[in-house]
């Protein structure tokens, strides 16, 4: 499995040089891109000049970090100077961000080899990945599924071999729910803990950048690199919670394992099933398993339509044409120009949500809608809160369900939302989880897991996560895709 | 029926941070178009603000210069609204949670304008409409303001006027605002409607744009207060609506009617947290403050026996009040400095911009040194006039016009002899003094004054002709 660490072992023992590795990695994106649909921009150039610069240190001798060398990916909602960045939308098409978002200042430093940006849903807005100008990515297990969303592309790339881990963003479940569909780990962590800047905004006070990895490892490794304070976004606090890989083996004898009843609630019985197996393991590990209530959570996915919807439908409003990316070519004055570009650059899903979001923000409907959903925020904050009191994670499925078909989401978006209720929670608390696999349907599709976290409770999820891959790896399968390592 | 204009004032005052509000870009005014910006401040994808902690303790200066309750937790929200010089399609700025609550601004009938609060947000860039297209420059945007709302309590065209100049000369005073209006940096939207005097209703109620200056809001309000009552007395109705002044023809015209009217949308900002500011930060800030005018009018009243005309002239301008200060330092009669400052020194400084900056040649340390010489009695009130005109010519110190002999004073023989000298001289005045006319012992001063070329102290040069004559 091409893992950080192997692949960093494989540099500095002089196995292959990096230029080789990124060679190899760019030949497999040339052979399944086209069935994937991972990625949207390949950057070649940039890869090879980088994986140059990784060589020649190794050459003279000098030491690299782990990150050093690592092919990875970017979702293509995080700003990179230079290099196109679209979020996946006709009106970002030609748009070059004269800028790098925090997270990429970061990895870039490190020598981190970028492969090229990856495919999502339009402005994050989605759980397939289809709602992108670019069509969806494909599921690696079966290419006939989806890759889920908004991050499809990333877990997708990560999921197939094409890159050895990537970044996504993670507003309602963006980051979890394409790892759950791909077999792979994502992590959203806590609000405040990775910096924004940068990061194309859908909904602002969900909107959270995280890794999607093949390991619990490297999901450990990336978010220890990337949970830097930044003085360029005000919600920025850093690594609070300290960071997280010397603590993955800790014991988690005694730790209190909480099960919300409700979240098993409306989930497919082979999800429900392989939850509850993944209870047992943990059982077996010395762990405690509680069950609870958490009413609350009946409220989220309201609460948190309303308030994505109504944070995009303002931060939206500046594409207009005037400044970057798409304009109509016919108008007659600005009023014109303005509505024709937002007419032919948005796509449906976009468009239904900006609405959606303007709607609950008009004057005579923001106390119905908007004020009430922020109350209920706190209503459900305060509930994890006291969740947290009688245990130390909570686990959950990722998604009531495996990746579903393409096409699916489309033909009915209510149906679509309801399948991030068992994410959306994390976010509108603010909260870390992760998804791990666990398990497969009788389709072979993979199910995921998600142990949710303390604000700035990382170290504990993943700690709790990698106990489990030790004893279950089984349900950490590849795919036929990719570099083989 | 006689009418009675009711009106209210938002001002909006660009705040003298070296920073723009979200960013680290200068806010100097002009400049290349947009090279005064950055991503941030274009409002490219993806960037975040930051807020400018100078920004807010400026709008505290301006919240507790106006007697504002100072917030211990504001926030920010978003103003939505689509316009190419608004780089984000929403302006930052504050609804729910201002900074500084009420207030008031006080006039010189007595009457307070109280605020309704003051809250901080960011500027817009520019449109330029140049040979048939429209540009933007965004140099402007993300240039911190505050803006100022009062209540409906302004009465008349007069109080009004006063009410923006009491407010610039706060502001100014205060150093958060250059307020100068025609650079924009202070902008008025006015709220006016009209009413019978003596009702106690309001009116509907049109609100004039971006006025900038005293002259064309003065000028806009007389228009819409004149075309208010017209369009009752005819019958008609004042609809609420959104004006703009122009001043070439002196009228008012409809830029959007209250059914057009924006929904701002507003909410909170999710990319800023909490303003929180603290009772110590305010007290520190408090201490910092300047005496404000108004303190200080009543202090050169009360303390200093200044007239009360006299007061508010040295006060309209804080470096004018600053020059009298330290030019008072040690002197016997405060009153002395003043007279000088707005009897000789005004006549050179004649237009407001020129009292504004109030570059005279001679230093308050200068002026000092002259009137002490004038307490100490060593030389007379003509002499000092005439020195202070030679100094304001050419910058020196008051020596360089006075002699020692000026200064000597007069010695008691040579006063009595230039006494004599009076009478003898002047037989008809002594007569007519001798016969009850008083008058006539003026016209005999006045003699020994001149012949001692003004240095005889005149209360003993009085009573010795009084003597002699006996």
């Amino acid at each position: 499995m091409g893992t950080i660490a192997k692949i960093h072992e494989m540099l500095t023992t002089k196995q292959c040089s990096c230029t080789e590795l990124t060679k190899s990695y760019l030949d497999e994106i040339q052979k399944s891109n086209g069935e994937l649909n991972a990625y949207v921009n390949v950057t070649e150039e940039e890869a090879l000049k980088t994986a140059e610069t990784v060589d020649k240190k190794i050459a003279s001798g000098e030491e690299i970090g782990l990150l050093e060398g690592v092919p990875m990916t970017l979702k293509d909602n995080l700003s990179t100077k230079g290099i196109e960045t679209t979020c996946c939308s006709k009106i970002l098409t030609g748009y070059k961000p004269i800028y790098n978002a925090t997270v990429w200042d970061i990895l870039a430093s490190q020598n981190a080899v970028m492969l090229g940006k990856t495919n999502m849903d339009e402005f994050a807005m989605g759980s397939s990945c289809e709602t992108s100008y670019f069509g969806g990515a494909a599921n690696p297990f079966n290419t006939n599924h989806v890759s889920g969303g908004s991050s499809g592309g990333v877990a997708s790339a990560v999921g197939a071999n094409i890159a050895a881990y990537g970044l996504g963003s993670d507003t309602g479940g963006s980051i979890r729910q394409p790892a759950s569909f791909c077999g792979i780990v994502g992590l959203k962590p806590t609000y405040g803990s990775v910096s924004r800047y940068g990061l194309i905004a859908y909904a602002s006070s969900l909107d959270q950048i995280g890794p999607i990895t093949k390991t619990v490892e490297d999901a450990s490794i990336v978010f220890d690199a990337i949970s830097e304070y930044d003085e360029k976004d005000s919600t920025s606090k850093g690594c609070m919670g300290g960071k997280t890989f010397s603590k993955l083996d800790n014991d988690i004898k005694g730790m209190k394992i909480g099960i919300a009843r409700e979240y098993l609630d409306g989930v497919r019985d082979d999800v429900k099933e392989a939850v509850l197996n993944a209870a047992e393991v943990y059982r077996s590990l010395g762990a405690e398993i509680v069950y609870f209530d958490l009413p609350a959570l009946k409220f989220a996915l309201p609460v948190y339509y309303i308030i994505a919807c109504a944070e995009a439908s303002s931060n939206l409003g500046r594409y207009d044409g005037i400044r970057y990316g798409y304009k109509t070519e016919h108008y007659n004055g600005t009023h014109d120009m303005i509505c024709r570009t937002r007419s032919e650059g948005f796509g449906e899903e976009v468009k239904r949500r900006i609405l959606l979001g303007t709607y609950v923000l008009s004057a005579g409907y923001y106390d119905a809608y908007y004020k009430k959903a922020q109350n209920l925020r706190g209503t459900i904050v305060k509930a994890f809160n006291d969740a947290f009191k009688h245990c130390d994670v909570i686990l959950a499925p990722t998604v009531p369900m495996t990746a579903f078909e393409m096409g699916h989401a489309v033909s009915d978006p209510v149906e679509t939302y309801l399948t991030d209720i068992c994410t959306v929670p994390v976010n509108i608390a603010g909260l870390p989880g992760v998804s791990v696999p666990c398990g497969f349907n009788a389709k072979g599709m993979p199910i995921g897991m998600q142990l949710i976290g303390k604000s700035f409770g990382e170290a504990e999820i993943l700690n709790a996560a990698y106990k489990y891959q030790q004893a279950a790896g089984e349900n950490f399968k590849d795919t036929k895709w990719g570099v083989k390592l | 029926m006689k009418y009675e204009l009711v009106a209210g004032f938002e001002t909006h005052i660009e705040l003298a941070t070296k920073t723009k509000i979200f960013c680290g870009c200068t806010t100097q005014f002009g400049g290349e178009p947009n090279s005064h910006c950055c991503p941030v401040c274009i409002g490219l994808p993806g960037t975040l603000p930051k807020l400018n902690r100078q920004a807010v303790r400026y709008a505290i200066m301006a919240g507790l210069a106006t007697h504002g309750e100072i917030a211990e937790i504001s926030k920010m929200d978003r103003k939505n609204y689509c316009y190419p010089d608004l780089s984000k399609a929403y302006q930052i700025s504050q609804l729910y949670a201002p900074l500084s609550i009420g207030g008031y601004v006080e006039l010189s009938n007595g009457r307070k304008i109280r605020l309704h609060h003051i809250h901080i947000e960011e500027d817009a860039g520019k449109l330029i409409h140049q040979h048939g297209d429209t540009y933007v420059d965004y140099n402007r945007g993300g240039v911190p303001l505050i803006e100022i709302v009062s209540e409906p309590d302004i009465r008349s065209i007069d109080e009004a006027r006063e009410y923006v100049e009491k407010l610039q000369q706060v502001m100014r005073y205060i150093g958060i605002s250059d307020c100068k209006m025609q650079e924009g940096s202070m902008r008025c939207d006015v709220n006016i409607s009209v009413r019978p005097v003596g009702s106690e209703t309001l009116g509907t109620r049109t609100e004039i744009k971006n006025m900038n200056s005293i002259t064309n809001i003065t000028k806009a309000m007389e228009y819409e207060f004149e075309r208010q009552v017209d369009l009752i007395e005819s019958g008609g109705k004042v609809i609420q609506e959104t004006l703009r002044y122009d001043d070439a023809t002196n009228t008012t015209s409809s830029m959007r009617s209250k059914e057009d009217a924006h929904d701002y949308r507003y909410f909170r900002d999710p990319d800023l947290v909490t303003i929180n500011v603290t009772r110590e930060e305010v007290e520190e800030i408090k201490a910092m403050l300047p005496e404000l005018p108004a303190d200080k009018c009543r202090r050169y009243i009360d303390e200093l026996a200044i007239p009360e005309k006299d007061a508010q002239l040295l006060t309209k301008y804080r470096r004018i009040s600053e020059y009298f200060d330290e030019a008072c330092d040690g002197v016997k009669s405060p009153k002395t400095v003043s007279n000088f400052i707005i009897g000789q020194m005004f006549s050179r400084t004649e237009t407001e911009s020129d009292k504004e900056i109030f570059d005279v040649k001679v230093t308050p340390k200068q002026l000092n040194e002259l009137v002490k010489l004038l307490d100490s009695g060593k030389i007379r009130n003509n002499l000092a006039k005439s020195t202070l005109e030679k100094m304001l010519d050419t910058g020196k110190g008051a020596l360089e016009f006075i002699s020692e002999s000026d200064m000597g004073g007069l010695d008691e023989n040579t006063m009595i002899e230039l006494c004599r000298q009076a009478i003898e001289s002047n037989p008809k005045a002594v007569e007519d003094y001798k016969g009850g006319k008083e008058k006539a012992l003026k016209a005999l001063l006045g003699n020994v004054m001149k012949n001692s070329r003004g240095k005889a102290d005149a209360t003993a040069a009085e009573a010795k002709l009084k003597e002699l004559i006996g």
